[in-house]
């Protein structure tokens, strides 16, 4: 067993455990937490991918953005005075049944697809060519992927003070 | 002990989609339906990822992981915003108390 086996089995096991916790814990704030311990699993995962880019971008935009939101969308959609801030749950044992059965079929597929892979050789640092295909190939994707998050921030701004 | 290969960030990534659908359905609060769909959006980057690494298709994998980080941050921003709304007009997030529009 490697060290890469001994790293990927590490931030697997960060991933999958905590983002258990997330969907199984009653605390929305705690939930919120081990959502964080997942992200960093995952940007883990990545950087053993070869992708040390989206890692780093996974890390600012979804740790240091996305997390912060949802964190204000917990505060500020309960009282604070309430210290406790739970979540109810629903049809747990037919919810549980059903992805079961549907992770079920997922992993089969998986098992008994012969996929052809090929282990492609991917350097040490991915930001050149990852800038140079953003501008040159993708573009106009990257253009209108500005715009969409320019209307996006407007819309929430305004949706969200009147 | 096999190697590590495409079948195990696979495996990582099924495990992911099924927790987020787990939490989408059972959660009652809607900041917790949120956070499942970044569970799934998750799952969904590390295939991309993983396929651009074992699969013969270059850089473009990443690109598209890259693009499904931006949509999720404005999805994340549109949507809490909505919460927010539905805060101020019901006093509660519950998904299943939220049924005006059933009658």
């Amino acid at each position: 067993m490697t060290i890469y086996d001994l790293i990927f089995y590490l931030f697997a096991a960060i991933t999958v455990i905590s983002a258990f916790f997330v969907v199984t814990t009653r605390n929305i704030v705690y939930s919120a937490y081990y959502l964080l311990f997942t992200f960093f699993g995952v940007a883990g995962i990545y950087v053993l991918l070869g992708a040390d880019f989206i890692a780093v971008v996974q890390l600012v935009v979804y740790v240091g953005g996305i997390l912060i939101l949802l964190l204000f969308g917990v505060m500020l959609t309960n009282r604070i005075t309430n210290v406790q801030i739970k979540t109810g749950t629903i049809k747990i044992a037919p919810a549980a049944i059903g992805v079961a059965l549907f992770a079920g079929i997922l992993g089969a597929a998986l098992l008994k697809t012969n996929w052809k892979t090929i282990n492609s050789e991917i350097p040490i640092s991915t930001t050149h060519t990852l800038g140079l295909l953003l501008i040159q190939q993708y573009a106009v994707v990257f253009e209108l992927l500005g715009i969409l998050l320019l209307i996006a921030l407007i819309g929430a701004a305004s949706m969200a003070r009147k | 002990m096999t190697q590590i290969g495409l079948n195990h960030f696979l495996f990582v990534s099924t495990v992911l989609f099924c927790l987020g659908i787990f939490g989408i359905i059972t959660r009652k609060n809607a900041v917790m339906v949120l956070m499942g769909i970044e569970l799934i959006l998750n799952s969904a980057n590390i295939n991309f990822i993983a396929f651009a690494k074992y699969g013969n298709f270059g850089y473009q994998g990443q690109i598209m992981a890259l693009f499904v980080i931006i949509l999720a941050a404005a999805e994340a921003a549109i949507a809490l915003a909505i919460v927010l709304n539905i805060y101020k007009t019901f006093s509660t997030v519950n998904v299943d108390e939220i049924d005006t529009m059933k009658d």
